[in-house]
């Protein structure tokens, strides 16, 4: 009996070993991501107070300072990387939901495609040679720009891919009362689909937020306040990384706090987007 | 094609207006026909700004690949094609060789997917077969890909205030030089990173598995664990591989995690725990000091080579899954 038995009792302890090992190490993947989120918020908070977001870093030696000039420069370049990229990723979106068997449609999604996979520090070189070199000097327009060719993918493919979702009675409904063209993809395809179209761009916004490669030749950095987009501009990544790498403790105070800052700002962007798509029920 | 596209774009747009044009040449246009001709021209108009959009995305990327080619065809036609294998970098003596950073890169890249497979695959298999629905999973499934949302500049920096003394400890303990910065904890970081891209995949392939095909396994006694063996994983064999594929591009062209902790020294690495460089960092640190033409061409040709290895294996892992979405 018991000899009968052992091979299936045997396959069954198998069964419920690796059942254990998937869990574990599933739930394992987890743990660094929460080390580094307690980390960086623990040597990050303390160092944030108001000092800390409206000066200037000082320099080495003076403690104090602060992140004014990140902070700013880096609203200032993602805000210009939105500005161009959104409307250009959009239609762009648009113009791929609304011809899916075009030659040029095949060759712009696959470009799409390749522009997702590319390394961030390529494109910056790109931009370098494109926007820096010409025009003799880091600029922090040159940084946006780079910035907005690594959101475009993702606005184009959230746009392609809600639209895509729409039924094609909408836009026959819309043809059907003689709209033209462009008032059937403005005032009811965009509308329709405006939820999926928000989570990509907000997404994209996340994903350039932490992004330093692309601006390390753009953007460059800049130890004081500027407000030009014609002159180098500093943002928290950049500074973090000139920071980070220095040997010096009150600059790795100011990228602790820009850190912290930089982390909150991606994440709660992430989650929020989590939250709405839930809400609005799309799919990305 | 191109210009057979852009004729239906005109004809389309223009041929109402054809038609009311000829009405309106002889009577008085009414407010109506005025409207409808505006209507028209904005449509038109509006098509065309798609088409541009359209072909703006491609040119982007031909424009990429285009100033790539450019700006390393110094350095092509000074050092030829024995600079992927020259084996040393010494910009001071002008001497360029690449393999050290060849080495170096597909060196971190394939021992962070090393790390991470049995983690990213563990999580497919728990959130596609095991638990599919409920909070807990729904819970890991977002704190996965919470992972691919931290900037990587930031795991650089606790990889150098964290992982570094960690690491330097270890190495003291079995030996080696302890240096901390290196090979290996480059991959440490590399292998966290990536794996929310090979664990979301493998989760929705492992989800398309018809059941069947699952039912009929365990109608014949087996048990979970031998149908996820035999059956599922068999089954999600090419999505997995995608997976894995799309993983190591991302981990090939990682830059700033990489430059922060694996030490930035030109020579061959001579362990895993040694100092080195990738190809992403070399370019990183060096490229705004790079004086001379061929120097700065050298490291755009680095970008080249990291540009079309990335494009290749995304375009792979791609198309592989595609394949089997479609089946």
């Amino acid at each position: 009996m018991k000899a009968k038995n052992s091979p299936v009792r045997f396959r069954i302890g198998k069964n419920g070993f690796f059942k254990g090992v998937v869990i574990a190490f599933a739930f394992s993947c987890v743990i660094p991501l929460l080390f580094i989120l307690a980390y960086i918020i623990k040597a990050g908070i303390t160092k944030i107070n108001w000092n800390f977001l409206v000066n200037v870093p000082k320099p080495v030696g003076e403690s104090g300072g602060g992140i004014a000039n990140a902070l700013l420069g880096s609203i200032i370049i993602i805000a210009v990387a939105a500005v161009i990229a959104i409307p250009i990723g959009i239609l762009g979106g648009i113009y791929l939901s609304e011809n899916r068997k075009s030659k040029l449609a095949y060759w712009a999604r696959l470009s799409i495609d390749i522009l997702q996979g590319v390394p961030s520090i390529v494109i910056g070189i790109v931009a370098y040679f494109w926007l820096v070199k010409p025009f003799g000097g880091f600029s922090s327009v040159s940084g946006s720009i780079a910035l907005a060719i690594m959101m475009l993918p993702i606005v184009v493919r959230s746009t392609e891919e809600t639209l895509k979702l729409l039924p094609d009675t909408l836009r026959e409904a819309g043809f059907a009362l003689g709209m033209p063209f462009h008032r059937v993809v403005l005032k009811v395809i965009v509308p329709c689909g405006i939820s999926g179209i928000l989570s990509g761009v907000m997404l994209s916004i996340a994903r350039i937020a932490g992004e330093t490669a692309p601006l390390l030749f753009t953007a460059f950095g800049n130890p004081y306040l500027s407000t030009s987009l014609t002159k180098p501009m500093q943002s928290l990544p950049l500074l973090i990384f000139n920071y980070a790498t220095s040997p010096y403790n009150d600059w790795h105070d100011l990228a602790w706090g820009a850190s912290c800052i930089l982390l909150i700002f991606v994440l709660v962007l992430n989650i929020f987007t989590k939250i709405i798509t839930r809400k609005w029920k799309v799919q990305l | 094609m191109k210009t057979f596209e852009n004729e239906a774009v005109i004809a389309r747009g223009d041929s109402p207006r054809v038609i009311t044009g000829s009405n309106t040449g002889k009577l008085k246009k009414t407010n109506r026909e005025k409207h409808s001709n505006r209507q028209i021209w904005t449509e038109s108009v509006f098509r065309r700004l798609l088409f541009i959009m359209g072909v703006l995305m491609v040119v982007l990327v031909l424009g990429i690949m285009f100033t790539l080619i450019v700006q390393s065809v110094p350095s092509i036609k000074a050092l030829g094609a024995g600079f992927l294998w020259g084996k040393v970098w010494d910009p001071v003596r002008d001497i360029y060789g690449a393999f050290p950073f060849l080495l170096g890169t597909l060196l971190t890249s394939f021992l962070a997917l090393a790390i991470s497979i049995p983690f990213s695959f563990a999580v497919g298999i728990f959130l596609g077969e095991y638990y599919p629905k409920g909070w807990l999973p729904d819970l890991l499934k977002n704190t996965v890909e919470l992972i691919a949302a931290v900037p990587s500049v930031i795991y650089g920096f606790w990889g150098l205030a964290v992982l570094v003394p960690i690491v330097r400890s270890f190495e003291s303990g079995i030996g080696e030089p302890p240096i901390g910065v290196g090979i290996f904890t480059s991959s440490l970081i590399l292998s966290i990173m990536i794996i929310p891209y090979a664990a979301s995949l493998g989760r929705s392939m492992i989800q398309m598995v018809p059941s069947h095909l699952k039912e009929a396994a365990y109608s014949l006694g087996a048990t979970r664990w031998e149908v996820i063996k035999s059956v599922i994983l068999p089954y999600v064999k090419s999505g997995l591989f995608a997976g894995v594929l799309l993983s190591l591009g991302r981990a090939l062209g990682e830059t700033m995690a990489v430059t922060m902790v694996i030490g930035n020294t030109s020579g061959i690495p001579k362990s895993i725990f040694a100092p080195g460089n990738t190809m992403a960092s070399v370019i990183a640190n060096e490229f705004t000091e790079a004086d001379r033409t061929v120097y700065l061409s050298a490291l755009i040709e680095l970008g080249l080579v990291l540009f079309l290895v990335t494009v290749v294996i995304n375009m792979i892992g791609k198309k592989i899954i595609s394949r089997f979405t479609n089946d």
